[in-house]
């Protein structure tokens, strides 16, 4: 193993991998990615595939516009397929209270750009034709937002990285961070250690405990959130289904799959369980067969479970730790960390080697909780 | 030797070949396989090609079968229809 680094980035999947790839584009050298499993074997390898630039806060929407510039580019930039599919979102509102937020969110979407717009229930079922209408007061369709291969993405981020020098270890721990005066020393691994004085912590699920070992508190926690997929069946319809109110998310991708999932922030565990329940794939089959009544002759093939890693506003946080010199953090993603990775890696790469960044993200330091300048997402699943 | 045409995992149409191109790759664990192939990932969730691949794997890596590490089993155990997990019929 190598015994010194310029920059050691923990956490292997598309936080890190993004991060990693955006710094040896730009030059940076002597850049490592420590990854306790494998490549997208955590959150970026279990997430909902999804990307969608339908937010509620303009920092959310100007970093999700970016990220699906990039996502629109990538296959050809990393040359690996990702699979990209701009099949849009349509999110349904079930209260006036949602009409309402809705009607203020496509507003905003639209003053930055991003092509959404408000639809009444006929207009939703002429997009999704097997769509129930029961209690639909009406939604938001953006027909660029869609879904690509979290998986190949990942993979396609760490060999692009790794054709550009980075270094990709897998099965490696991070036991220790050595610290010194508001300074970084070195990373210590279970399969050596690692002088350094820069480090990422993109460790998703995890990134609480790896802020423990640098002796800095980070204000976020994990939780799990579970999907299921079906068979593979002929194409029925091609957004995502998604509501705040009535909690769901599914779609049909394009190998003919339906993919869906849920948020339960009540009674879902925290910290790292990321075993699959009985209890979710009922509710989630009830969910799907209500409002798309065809599914229910669909089979299940498979469940599984994986984290969010949540920060108090439900906004990622990113930037240098103001305690300690070097430690850049890009966590707190709740659970958009997969889609929004393609810009928030450009960005931390610029703010590591440049000191400032092309879209301004001071906003999103972990000081903004000391400060009470919280950004409230209200569009999260 | 395997051949590169023959396929491993019918439900999602793998071949070996995809396969031995993944093991050169460095991808060599049963979990990188699968997430990088596809391979056991379809209907049958690899109930027909798991011990296919795992042995052709194995022999790759020229490893004894038992040192090389089975991907997560995930439930359900059979595909079940949407419509008996919501309660609604009777499958």
């Amino acid at each position: 193993m190598i015994k010194k680094a310029d920059i050691v980035i923990i956490g292997g999947g598309i936080q890190g991998c993004s991060i990693a790839y955006n710094l040896a584009k730009k030059g940076a050298k002597n850049i490592v990615i420590l990854e306790k499993n494998t490549c997208a074997s955590g959150s970026s390898g279990r997430c909902g595939a999804g990307i969608r630039q339908q937010f509620g806060t303009k920092m959310n929407c100007i970093l999700a516009l970016e990220s699906m510039k990039t996502f629109e580019t990538l296959t050809e930039e990393l040359d690996y397929d990702i699979e990209l599919n701009q099949a849009g979102y349509l999110l349904l509102a079930y209260t006036e209270k949602e009409m309402s937020q809705f009607k203020k969110n496509v507003e905003l979407e639209q003053s930055l750009g991003i092509d959404a717009k408000m639809v009444t229930p006929k207009e939703a079922k002429k997009i999704v034709l097997p769509l129930n209408l029961e209690g639909i007061l009406g939604g938001t369709f953006c027909p660029t937002d869609g879904n690509v291969n979290p998986l190949y993405t990942t993979f396609a981020y760490a060999e692009a990285a790794q054709r550009l020098g980075v270094k990709y270890y897998s099965f490696t721990e991070v036991t220790e961070i050595e610290t010194k005066n508001g300074r970084i020393l070195s990373v210590a691994t279970d399969k050596g250690k690692i002088l350094t004085s820069t480090v990422v912590n993109a460790a998703g699920g995890y990134s609480g405990p790896v802020g423990k070992m640098a002796g800095v508190d980070i204000p976020v926690y994990s939780q799990r959130h579970q999907i299921l997929i079906t068979e593979h069946i002929d194409p029925m319809w091609k957004p995502m289904l998604m509501s705040f109110s009535e909690n769901y998310y599914f779609q049909q991708l394009p190998d003919g799959g339906i993919l869906g999932g849920y948020g339960d922030p009540e009674n879902e565990v925290k910290g790292g369980n990321i075993d699959s329940t009985w209890q979710f794939a009922r509710t989630m089959a009830k969910k799907m067969v209500k409002l798309v009544p065809i599914l229910k002759d669909v089979r299940m093939v498979r469940q599984w479970a994986g984290l969010y890693n949540m920060s108090p506003d439900a906004q990622p946080i990113l930037g240098e730790h103001p305690k300690l010199k070097g430690f850049y953090l890009s966590v707190g993603f709740s659970g958009h960390g997969f889609m929004l990775a393609p810009v928030t890696g450009k960005l931390i790469a610029e703010l590591i080697l440049d000191r400032e960044t092309s879209i301004p993200i001071d906003k999103l330091d972990i000081g903004r909780f000391e400060r009470g300048e919280l950004i409230h997402e209200p569009s999260v699943v | 030797m395997m051949k590169d045409e023959t396929i491993i995992c019918r439900c999602e149409d793998v071949t070996w070949g995809e396969i031995r191109k993944a093991l050169e790759k460095g991808y060599t664990s049963l979990n990188e396989i699968k997430r990088i192939t596809r391979a056991g990932m379809g209907r049958c969730q690899g109930r027909t090609c798991r011990r296919i691949l795992l042995r052709e794997v194995a022999r790759y890596q020229k490893k004894k079968i038992e040192e090389i590490e089975l991907t997560t089993f995930r439930p359900p155990t059979k595909p079940i229809k949407l419509g008996t997990l919501a309660g609604d019929n009777d499958d």
